[in-house]
């Protein structure tokens, strides 16, 4: 509106490139079995996108089913209290199945279909793209099986038992650290087995290409919308968006759209854990020492690992966040330097938790309050008539126990 | 064979096994064990026994926190590997430790890539063939990514492994056969690493379509555990690898390593 002429329009996506790269980061690095699946998935993918029939399916699901447009909610008791910028909040927390999640496991469960594929398995970490597919699942008449770390499992009680009441099969992962990159490894070895049968429905925009592209573009709606809604509501485009970055969906979701509005910054926000100095965290940006470029899941990008190259163990209180690498794409963006990467503590996550149910009366995911945290530092450095745009990535209720007892600790 | 290697190249002493095995009609038997399970010592131990018993080659495994191409048996002793404190350094002076006992046969080093990242590949490759290596097989890079890797083996003279699947396309086949240097590895099955009671039954298909795009000897694994399924790999396929059931053997200690190696080998001479 006012200023738009100041900004370029989106464009078409220029990256990956045909082999999955984000300049030296992505590819394809795993068993040979799965390339072929990998081959059809892309093929389809781009039939897909370019098929009216199926826009028009997912658009009509999207707007009848999962209830987007998603608002943004102007946050003004916390933007008050902070006494600087204005900040905006894009509510997925507000979408079908309480997050982001949904974009993309709904998108990707028309894919299966249409390669007719009736078996689909995931991975999941905090539960929420767990049912989120099993949603997806139970809506196309899909059989939904879902690899969960047995530690996550007991975290997060609450989304267990979602996914089995939509009738999804949970199957606890005792392997390794028994967290999301555990589950990772056990839906990946269902997948080769069952490959000819299965489609393998990726949670996060990271693992072998075309899923970091496939896993964007479907979550490329936060930001296509929270751009279009800053226009059309504010009048203008924020000068930061914030989200938080496990592998990296809601975050990539929300900067596509922005990727080339050079005076918007883009701000990731990864787990502190216990603080970086403590080794405890998922920061693969943050911490030179062990977080290098390697090849984990698939995929080549920043990796938590050990002088020998084994993968480390990651500490978060949001199970969500807790992943030793990071979607390329996010690696990529970082070397180019159109995105920033920071980190929030535990401690810091919780207390913005706090903050935003007694200011603003949302409870945020654990992961989504780790941006909150972020908007919380920054917000007060800016002046008033600056604008901070929040990916709200989800709502907290799975979260609750965690909270109980961690917010105890902190008091 | 070490005292060779100074005139024969890693590639060389793979092709005269091959041809050793075919001139007396059967395929070649290369058994898979990690270093470091249970033990350093028992690892070698294995390993020595097992050339005793006349197996053909070695893949020697190098432990990975995240080997998602195996099955339980091997993901369960790669951890006590790694718990051991096995890094690639420690694999590669195995294989030198081994040459020092007198092992003879090929040893092709196995392992999942970031680790060889970490180590960084020109050393690695450099490392392994100065210790007395043959080889590489890396289960989760397919031929077309990471070509620098080809280039630093074919300067050392060492095979690359290539794998191709039942699922693997025409051009798939053509372009892994393109980069494959010593043997294609045959993956019998979709699935992860694993004893297993029957193989499939398109596998000579499978088998069949590799073969009509290639002279490299094709290698089969994945599931092979047995005297019969190991017998039934002579004129089948150039060479077969056992792993899981030799690791599984492992628990019980080195002796029924050896038993169980010595039992597959003797199979393919009909005894």
């Amino acid at each position: 509106m006012i200023q738009e002429d100041k900004y370029t329009s989106v464009e078409a996506s220029e990256l990956p490139d045909a082999r999955g790269y984000f300049d030296e980061f992505g590819g394809r690095f795993v068993p040979e079995t799965l390339i072929p699946a990998l081959d059809e998935l892309t093929d389809v993918y781009h039939q897909a996108m370019a098929d009216p029939p199926f826009q028009q399916r997912f658009a009509e699901l999207q707007a009848t089913y999962t209830g987007r447009p998603t608002p943004i909610t102007y946050a003004q008791r916390l933007s008050d209290h902070l006494g600087g910028a204005r900040i905006y909040l894009k509510r997925e927390d507000l979408a079908h199945t309480g997050a982001h999640k949904i974009n993309n496991a709904l998108g990707q469960a028309l894919l299966a279909q249409r390669m007719g594929k009736k078996r689909v398995v995931a991975e999941t970490g905090a539960g929420q793209h767990g049912v989120a597919t099993a949603t997806a699942c139970a809506l196309l008449g899909l059989e939904c099986h879902v690899y969960m770390g047995s530690v996550d499992m007991a975290r997060q009680r609450p989304n267990v038992f979602r996914m089995k009441l939509l009738g999804a099969e949970v199957i606890p992962v005792e392997s390794g650290s028994k967290t999301l990159k555990d589950a990772i490894n056990e839906a990946i070895r269902d997948w080769v087995t069952n490959v000819r049968t299965t489609h393998y429905l990726l949670g996060s925009a990271l693992g072998p290409h075309p899923y970091p592209m496939i896993v964007r573009d479907f979550q490329s709606v936060i930001g296509i919308e929270a751009r279009q809604q800053m226009l059309d509501q504010v009048g203008r485009l924020p000068d930061v968006c914030i989200a938080c970055v496990g592998g990296g969906s809601n975050s990539i979701g929300l900067f596509h759209a922005f990727r080339h509005d050079a005076p918007v910054d883009l701000i990731g926000v990864e787990a502190g854990g216990r603080g970086i100095a403590s080794g405890e965290h998922a920061a693969r940006f943050a911490d030179p020492d062990i977080g290098r470029p390697g090849v984990l899941h698939g995929t080549r990008s920043f990796v938590l690992q050990d002088a020998d190259g084994q993968i480390k163990n990651t500490h978060s209180v949001s199970a969500g966040l807790d992943y030793a690498s990071v979607g390329p794409e996010h690696a990529y963006l970082r070397k180019m330097e159109r995105a920033y990467y920071t980190v929030a503590t535990d401690d810091e996550a919780l207390n913005a938790f706090k903050t935003l149910c007694e200011l603003e009366g949302i409870i945020p995911a654990l992961e989504s309050a780790h941006a909150v945290a972020e908007t919380i530092k920054r917000a007060p450095t800016m002046p008033r008539d600056s604008i901070i745009l929040v990916s709200l990535s989800g709502r907290g209720d799975k979260d609750l126990d965690t909270a109980m007892h961690e917010l105890e600790h902190l008091t | 064979m070490t005292r060779q290697a100074a005139t024969q190249t890693g590639l060389d002493t793979i092709a005269t096994m091959f041809a050793r095995a075919k001139s007396t009609g059967r395929a070649a038997f290369l058994p898979y064990f990690p270093v470091g399970f249970p033990t350093y010592a028992d690892s070698l131990d294995a390993i020595e026994a097992m050339a005793g018993a006349g197996v053909d080659a070695f893949e020697i495994g190098i432990p990975f926190s995240d080997p998602l191409a195996d099955g339980p048996t091997i993901q369960a002793a790669t951890q006590i590997a790694l718990e051991n404190g096995i890094t690639v350094r420690k694999c590669i002076e195995a294989v030198h430790d081994l040459r020092a006992r007198g092992v003879e046969q090929p040893m092709l080093l196995m392992g999942y890539l970031n680790p060889l990242l970490a180590y960084r590949l020109e050393a690695f490759v450099a490392d392994a063939h100065a210790a007395g290596a043959q080889g590489l097989i890396v289960p989760d890079l397919p031929p077309d990514e990471m070509p620098e890797l080809a280039d630093l083996c074919a300067k050392h003279g060492l095979a690359q492994v290539c794998f191709l699947a039942p699922t693997s396309s025409e051009d798939r086949i053509k372009q892994a056969a393109a980069r494959a240097t010593g043997f294609l590895y045959l993956v019998s099955i979709t699935g992860v690493t694993g004893a297993r009671q029957t193989l499939p039954p398109d596998l000579t298909g499978f088998i069949e379509r590799v073969r009509a795009h290639t002279i490299t000897p094709l290698v089969l694994g994945f599931g092979i555990s047995q005297p019969e399924q190991a017998r039934s790999m002579n004129g089948l396929v150039d060479g077969f690898i056992v792993g899981s059931a030799l690791v599984k053997a492992g628990e019980s200690g080195v002796d029924a390593v050896a038993d169980l190696a010595a039992t597959l080998r003797d199979a393919l001479d009909g005894v």
